[in-house]
C-alpha cells in the first residue's frame, strides 16, 4: 500500500515551471494543462501561441506565468511559426530545445488547419498542442468545428444550437501518418504527463489534443471541471488513447462500466436545451464512435 | 420616428442590414466586431435568412462573394487581422465587380495590437489594402442613428455600382451603448442590383465607360462566367491591352464620375467658425462635445464630418472649410490627414494625432485649440 502511494506521487514531476496567478477564469482547464504540460516539458522550451485563451491567460508585463520564452504569433500560424523556429534551432544545432505551438480549438481545427497539415506533412520535430474548449471562448464563445452536436454557442443560439458533429482531429492527424498523436485530459494527470514525456522521447511531428473544460463556455461551476472532465472519459465522449505512426492504436484508460451521457451532459448549461430525444441521439453517437475506436484498438 | 432603444454600434449595423434585405452572412469571430455575428445568426432565421459561421477569414470573405453571385445580399464583419486577410478576396469582389458589405470594427494594431481598444488606424488599408488599381467605397458612421443608416446606405452603393463596400466603426463607435430612434420602414430608401432586360453574347460586363455592369446573378439561365482574372466584356480571361484598358478605367470611373452622389458629410457650426475640425467616426464624436464647450467660451469652431471616407470628399471639404484653417483629429498617427493636405494645400493644417488604446478626449481638443489660438 505505501510502495503504491510512492509511485503515485513520483508519476508527477515536483517542478513547477509555471508561475502561480495568471489571468484565466475559475476552473480554467487550459490553466491546468499548462501547469501540467509544463511539469513535464522543463524549463528547455519554446512556446509558440497564436491567438486564444492563452495569449491573454499568460498575464500582462511584468506578471507572465509561463515562466520560459513565449511567442505570440496570428491566429492561423501556430505551425508554420513552430516550423520556422525548429529550422533555426536545427541550423544552430539546438537539437534538445522543445518547439511547443499550444494553441486553442479555433486555432488548430479552423483558422490554423492548413498550417497544421503542412506542418504534419512534412513532419516537422515539433509538439502541436489544441487545448480543446470547444469554442472560440476569448472572442465570447462562438462556435468552431470542435463544437460538438448539441451545444449551445453565441453563433448557435439555443433555436439553432449546433446539429453538426464536432471534427474528428484526431482521425484528421492519423491520415498524416505522424508519429505520434494522444488525447489528454486534465482530469488525468498522471496519463497526461506521461504523453508529454512520450511526445518529448519521439522525433518528428506530435499531436496531443487536450480536453480542457470552459466554465463561462459551457455554462458550468467552476468546482466542476475536474468531474466534467473526468465524465466526459468515463461516459466515453472522449476517450483517452494514442496513435502511433497513423495505426497503431492504443487505449490508456479504459472504460468499462461507462455512465450514460447524460450524467456529462446536464453539469453544462450549454446543452440544458436539450430534449430526450437528442440526448439519446448523443448517447447512440458516442456508442458508435466508442465501437469504431475499438475495432481500431491494437488488441495485441 | 419609432420608440426610444438602447444600442450599440454594432447592434445597430445588424438591424440596419436586416433592413436593408440583408440574407446571408459569412461569419468568423473577431473582437470586437462579433456582436455583429452574434447578431445576425439570432436575427437571420427570422426573415428565411442564412447566417455561416466559417472556418476563418478568407472562407468568410468567399462565401459572401459566392453569395452575392448567387443573388442574395450579403454582410461579413471583421476587425483589423481579418480584415488583412480577407484583402485579396476584396480584390476579387472589386474586380468581379460582386455587391458585398464588409464591416471592419478597427481595433489598435498593427498585428493583433489591441483586441479591446478603438483606433481609426485602417482608413488606408481600406483604401489600398488590396493589391493593383481598384475602386473603393468606404463609410465611416459616428452616431447611433448614423450607423443604422450608414449600413443601409452601403447595401444601397453596393447594389447601385455592384462593387464591395467597405464600412468602418471604430471600437467606440461598435461598443457605445446608446439610445437612438431609428427611421421606420419605407423611411429610408432601399436600392435593389438591376438586371438585363436579356443579354446579348453574354456580354454581362459590356457596358458604357463608367457604368456598372449589368449582370445576371447565377441561376437566371444564362451560363455567366464571373472572373478573378482580367477579363473581357464575356467575362472570359482576356489579356489584350486594349481590353484590360478599357475595364480597369470602366471599373475605376464607376466611382470617380459618380463619387458625388456617393459622398455624404456633415458640417456641425461651420458658418461662423474661425477653424474647422476635420474628424470622422468617434473621434466626430469628441470634437463636437468639444466646439459646444468652446462655443460656451465664445471660441468658434466647427467640424466637418465626412461620413464617406473613401471616395475622398475633396471638393466637399474645400467648399466648407475654404480659406479657414483645420485641425485635424485622428485616433491614429496620421493617415488622412495626408488627404487633406493634399486637397487644402494653401491652408494652414493642424493635427491632433494619437493611438494609445484610448480616446482623444474633448479636453485633449479643447487644449489643442488653444494652444494653436495663442500660438
Amino acid at each position: 500500500m505505501s510502495e503504491k502511494k510512492r509511485r503515485l506521487k513520483l508519476s508527477i514531476p515536483e517542478q513547477e515551471v509555471m508561475r502561480p496567478g495568471n489571468l484565466a477564469c475559475q476552473g480554467c482547464g487550459a490553466s491546468l494543462a499548462m501547469r501540467y504540460a509544463l511539469k513535464a516539458l522543463g524549463n528547455n522550451v519554446i512556446l509558440d501561441l497564436p491567438a486564444c485563451c492563452w495569449s491573454v491567460i499568460d498575464g500582462p508585463f511584468p506578471y507572465s506565468s509561463v515562466g520560459v520564452p513565449l511567442l505570440h504569433m496570428a491566429f492561423e500560424t501556430a505551425a508554420s511559426t513552430a516550423s520556422g523556429i525548429r529550422a533555426a534551432l536545427k541550423v544552430l544545432g539546438k537539437e534538445d530545445t522543445k518547439v511547443v505551438a499550444w494553441a486553442g480549438d479555433g486555432g488548430t481545427f479552423d483558422i490554423g488547419f492548413q498550417a497544421l497539415s503542412g506542418a504534419a506533412e512534412r513532419n516537422e520535430d515539433i509538439i502541436y498542442v489544441c487545448y480543446d474548449n470547444e469554442a472560440y471562448m476569448n472572442t465570447g464563445i462562438q462556435r468552431s468545428a470542435a463544437t460538438p452536436y448539441g451545444a449551445w454557442t453565441t453563433t448557435t443560439p439555443v433555436k439553432h444550437f449546433k446539429k453538426l458533429p464536432k471534427k474528428n482531429i484526431v482521425e484528421i492527424l492519423a491520415a498524416h501518418r505522424i508519429p505520434y498523436i494522444a488525447n489528454l485530459n486534465v482530469a488525468y494527470p498522471e496519463d497526461f504527463i506521461k504523453k508529454f514525456q512520450k511526445a518529448m522521447s519521439i522525433k518528428g511531428m506530435k499531436f496531443l489534443h487536450i480536453f480542457s473544460p470552459c466554465p463561462p463556455g459551457w455554462k458550468m461551476k467552476p468546482d466542476d471541471t475536474i468531474k466534467v472532465a473526468r465524465l466526459a472519459v468515463q461516459t466515453r465522449t472522449f476517450p483517452l488513447y494514442e496513435v502511433e505512426d497513423g495505426l497503431k492504436y492504443t487505449l490508456n484508460v479504459k472504460v468499462n462500466k461507462p455512465k450514460p451521457v447524460i450524467e456529462y451532459l446536464r453539469l453544462q448549461g450549454r446543452f440544458k436545451h436539450l430534449t430526450e430525444e437528442q440526448v439519446s441521439t448523443i448517447q447512440k453517437n458516442v456508442d458508435e464512435e466508442w465501437a469504431l475506436l475499438m475495432k481500431k484498438i491494437d488488441k495485441e | 420616428m419609432s420608440e426610444v432603444k438602447i444600442r450599440s454600434g454594432n447592434e445597430l449595423v445588424v438591424e440596419g442590414a436586416i433592413a436593408a434585405g440583408c440574407k446571408i452572412f459569412g461569419g468568423y469571430p473577431i473582437t470586437p466586431s462579433s456582436e455583429i455575428a452574434e447578431g445576425m445568426a439570432r436575427e437571420l432565421p427570422k426573415v428565411d435568412g442564412l447566417f455561416i459561421q466559417m472556418e476563418d477569414e478568407l472562407a468568410a470573405m468567399g462565401a459572401v462573394i459566392g453569395a452575392s453571385l448567387g443573388g442574395k445580399k450579403v454582410l461579413t464583419a471583421t476587425s483589423g487581422p481579418g480584415f488583412s486577410l480577407k484583402q485579396e478576396n476584396l480584390g476579387v469582389a472589386m474586380i468581379a465587380e460582386v455587391p458585398v458589405v464588409i464591416v471592419n470594427v478597427m481595433r489598435g494594431g498593427p498585428s493583433t495590437g489591441l483586441p479591446t481598444r478603438g483606433a481609426q488606424g485602417d482608413v488606408m488599408q481600406a483604401r489600398w489594402g488590396t493589391h493593383g488599381d481598384h475602386p473603393v467605397i468606404a463609410l465611416a458612421p459616428a452616431f447611433p442613428e448614423e450607423v443604422f443608416t450608414t449600413t443601409i446606405e452601403a447595401f444601397n452603393l453596393a447594389e447601385k455600382y455592384m462593387t464591395p463596400v467597405i464600412l468602418l466603426l471604430d471600437e467606440i463607435v461598435g461598443h457605445s451603448h446608446e439610445p437612438v430612434e431609428l427611421p421606420k420602414e419605407g423611411e429610408y430608401e432601399i436600392i435593389n442590383r438591376k438586371y438585363p432586360d436579356k443579354v446579348e453574347d453574354l456580354a454581362i460586363y459590356k457596358r458604357e465607360m463608367g457604368e456598372p455592369p449589368l449582370r445576371p446573378d447565377f441561376f437566371m439561365g444564362y451560363p455567366i462566367h464571373v472572373e478573378s482574372l482580367e477579363h473581357s466584356d464575356q467575362g472570359y480571361p482576356n489579356t489584350v491591352p486594349e481590353n484590360v484598358e478599357v475595364q480597369q478605367k470602366r471599373r475605376l470611373l464607376k466611382i470617380e464620375n459618380h463619387k458625388n452622389e456617393i459622398i455624404k458629410y456633415k458640417t456641425h457650426f461651420t458658418d461662423d467658425a474661425e477653424l474647422v475640425i476635420f474628424a470622422f467616426g468617434s473621434m466626430a464624436r469628441s470634437a463636437l462635445e468639444a466646439i459646444k464647450l468652446l462655443r460656451e467660451e465664445g471660441i468658434k469652431v466647427g467640424l466637418f464630418q465626412p461620413i464617406t471616407i473613401w471616395p475622398f470628399p475633396e471638393e466637399q471639404l474645400k467648399d466648407v472649410v475654404k480659406d479657414r484653417d483645420t485641425l485635424v483629429v485622428e485616433l491614429n498617427w496620421g493617415q488622412l490627414i495626408y488627404e487633406v493636405e493634399r486637397v487644402l494645400k494653401d491652408n494652414k493644417v493642424h493635427s491632433l494625432l494619437k493611438m494609445t488604446g484610448m480616446a482623444i478626449t474633448p479636453n485633449e481638443i479643447i487644449d489643442k485649440i488653444k494652444e494653436i489660438k495663442n500660438a
